[in-house]
């Protein structure tokens, strides 16, 4: 008798394939956001796989900051170039510009919390009644409570006592035009599994990720890179370390810490010793209340 | 190679619960330093004396600020062997709901008794539960035996009296532990303090099951999901069938029949984007070329010729109701989502509403309101391919939408075609 048992990375693939292929059959006009980070890039990948050999049937869109990384804008480039797909940007600072958003002040402000508004309109302007993202629930205390299929009333809010209760593999994709849906094919992954999986997979990161000498300085325990977007405070002071990044988003809110690992192994390696999870040790966004997260999704955040 | 094992746990602070997650947490390293940190700051807050690992994934404010699981939480940890995923419900009844849910899914049920007061009211709830949802294991674990003075006699009457219960239930296999979850005997470690014990402890135990043949590999249920037509210059002529295998295992070579148009055509490719496999099993996504070009769309059912799942409009199942607002009554139309086809439905009948403490039937019922379950028969407006759900949970399954709130209200089992 033959052994017909997958692998738990086959098993978690499988299943994002399935959740892919399931919302972009019940959606008119669905779009997968892409921040350059690698969890989005592993999301990316399993798409592109659940529609092989056709092309990915739908856009790509990144919500752009103006505060980013110059490796992850190259590297956002290149990857929706190889698989041939089109890219929308939504721009933080276009909304800034025309009186939408308020920039924050002082020397902690950060376009963080700004993004929600510009990816809100874009979702309204394209139409867009699907939308996927890379959020996983071991990451965050509110998306462990979100659903697969996330449902989002005309304004893009979330309301998490009144979700949807998900059984088996059957979601309910159901929603009127003005209301969306946002799909999460990698609720069930850990850190880990995307570390082991974007080994297998080969799948192309960011150099941020990998160890890295960088002008630092440190703010809450976390190693800031030196940018035009961060004002130093009092007794800040930049210093060259060796470091890397375990998240990345915007640059005002995303920490490094030193780090030796320049491999997929050696990250991978750090990863199963960790003692910190990967929010706490590189997000401001989330340090500033015990419900940041939930606070900010509710309002149509990702 | 590491196995993906899905494990449902439900229960109470009271039984130990969440000190045995927080073991099998925090001994497979899945806490984190900060987390940890984070909680025990907020038990302090709280003025709780011990840490309550629920605040780790209770994240929602409305859950913190009553202290409650409103939800199933998911949580993960792995060992070198499996990779588990843990959907944690609360034990009470008033969250059957949420207990159905993280069952439906779950290859192995995580149930705890006190060894001071045994089998209770709602452990024989959860066991009714976990058979209901067609769960193929279960784990009795009798926590607090240090309270017992590890008494084997005791354990023993918890093992016969949970026993002779579970004979009226479709439980396959059936396994006990005698564990002090506080103590950490028999829960990674085995216990010093029972050499009478011979079994594994339970960490060992979720690490040895046999979830190999938990998925049925004899019916071959391919639910179309999706047409892939590449217009692509190099693949022309390519059209392929996407979905999940819900059954048996499929060959490159075999003869199948696509359902509801009843032509048959042979396998010709199972593709991947990782190249062609020889032969496909569940829960694996891939794509099918077949023989004959033949009109395929999303909502068919391909099978082999000879085995073929009933195709009626006419259903009987079990429903767990879900929803807060409405209650299920004969003559209502929903929506129901099945496989990858939905359909309209008219509830015909419900023939009656379980007693899930007592398991006695009430066939006077006339509504199932939040929570219960019941009996019932129902006409969909087009046919659908469904098993039995005790034989496939994944051509026997169906959940039930509200289409005025587009909510989902209902999870339905079925038991067979309707009279």
């Amino acid at each position: 008798m033959p052994n017909y048992q997958l692998s738990h990375l086959d098993a978690l693939e499988a299943e994002s394939i399935h959740i892919v292929r399931e919302a972009v059959a019940e959606s008119e006009n669905p779009v997968i956001l892409f921040s350059g980070g690698k969890d989005s890039a592993v999301v990316l990948h399993v798409a592109v796989k659940a529609f092989w050999p056709a092309r990915l049937p739908f856009p790509v869109m990144h919500v752009d900051t103006g505060h980013n990384f110059q490796e992850v804008m190259e590297f956002r480039d290149r990857a929706i170039e190889s698989i041939g797909g089109q890219l929308i940007v939504a721009s933080v600072q276009e909304a800034i510009d025309q009186g939408r958003v308020v920039e924050e002040t002082g020397p902690r402000a950060s376009r963080n919390r700004l993004q929600t508004e510009p990816l809100l309109d874009a979702i309204d302007k394209h139409r867009f009644d699907m939308v996927f993202g890379g959020a996983r629930r071991d990451e965050e205390k509110a998306r462990a409570k979100e659903r697969i299929l996330s449902f989002r009333d005309e304004f893009g809010q979330w309301d998490p006592k009144n979700q949807r209760p998900e059984l088996w593999n059957l979601y309910n994709s159901m929603h009127r035009m003005g209301e969306h849906i946002r799909a999460f094919p990698i609720s069930n992954w850990t850190e880990m599994d995307i570390w082991q999986y974007v080994r297998r997979e080969s799948i192309e990161l960011p150099s941020v990720y990998f160890s890295h000498r960088r002008r630092v300085f440190e703010r809450d325990g976390m190693l800031m890179a030196e940018s035009p977007y961060l004002t130093l405070i009092d007794g800040e002071e930049v210093v060259e370390k060796t470091v890397r990044f375990r998240t990345v988003g915007d640059m005002s809110c995303t920490g490094a810490f030193e780090s030796e690992a320049t491999s997929l192994d050696e990250i991978i390696e750090e990863v199963a010793v960790s003692r910190i999870t990967e929010r706490g040790a590189s997000r401001a966004d989330d340090r500033t209340a015990e419900a940041a997260m939930e606070d900010r999704k509710k309002m149509g955040y990702f | 190679m590491s196995e993906l094992v899905r494990i449902a746990t439900t229960g109470s602070v009271d039984d130990g619960k969440s000190t045995l997650i927080g073991r099998l947490l925090y001994d497979s390293k899945q806490i984190f330093q900060d987390q940890l940190e984070a909680v025990e700051a907020a038990s302090t807050k709280r003025g709780t004396d011990y840490v309550d690992l629920a605040l780790l994934t209770d994240g929602l404010r409305a859950e913190r600020e009553q202290g409650i699981t409103i939800d199933v939480a998911y949580r993960y940890f792995s060992t070198p062997k499996r990779r588990f995923i843990l959907a944690d419900t609360p034990g009470h009844i008033q969250y059957t709901r949420n207990m159905v849910t993280g069952s439906s899914t779950a290859n192995v049920a995580l149930i705890l008794v006190d060894a001071r007061h045994g089998v209770l009211e709602q452990t024989r709830r959860h066991s009714f539960l976990t058979s209901l949802l067609g769960v193929p294991h279960l784990v009795l674990c009798v926590n607090k035996m240090d309270l017992v003075d590890w008494s084997e006699d005791r354990y023993e009457e918890i093992v016969d009296d949970f026993r002779s219960f579970a004979a009226r239930l479709d439980i396959h296999d059936l396994r006990f532990v005698p564990i002090s979850a506080l103590q950490g005997d028999n829960v990674v470690e085995p216990s010093q303090n029972m050499p009478w014990y011979r079994g594994r402890p339970v960490l060992e135990l979720l690490e040895d099951l046999h979830v190999g043949s938990d998925e049925n590999l004899i019916d071959v249920r391919f639910p179309v999901q999706y047409v892939i037509r590449p217009h692509r210059n190099e693949y022309q002529d390519y059209r392929a069938f996407a979905g999940s295998v819900a059954g048996g295992v499929m060959k490159v070579g075999d003869e199948v029949m696509v359902l509801p148009s009843g032509f048959t055509t042979t396998i010709a490719g199972i593709d991947t984007y990782d190249g062609p496999v020889d032969e496909a099993f569940p829960p694996m996504s891939v794509s099918l070329r077949l023989g004959d070009d033949i009109d395929v769309s999303r909502g068919d059912m391909i099978c082999r010729p000879h085995n073929q799942p009933t195709y009626s409009q006419d259903v009987d199942a079990m429903v767990s109701w879900m929803s807060e607002t409405s209650e299920l009554r004969s003559g209502a139309k929903y929506a129901i989502k099945h496989t990858t086809r939905t359909a309209r439905a008219m509830i015909r009948d419900l023939q009656y509403r379980l007693d899930i403490n007592t398991l006695s039937r009430d066939e006077s019922a006339g509504s199932l309101a939040l929570n219960e379950i019941g009996r019932v028969r129902l006409r969909t407006t087009s046919p659908i391919f469904f098993d039995e759900y005790r034989r496939n949970r994944q051509t026997g399954s169906f959940i039930v939408i509200d289409e005025a709130t587009s909510a989902t209200v209902g999870a339905g089992m079925i038991t067979g075609e309707a009279a």
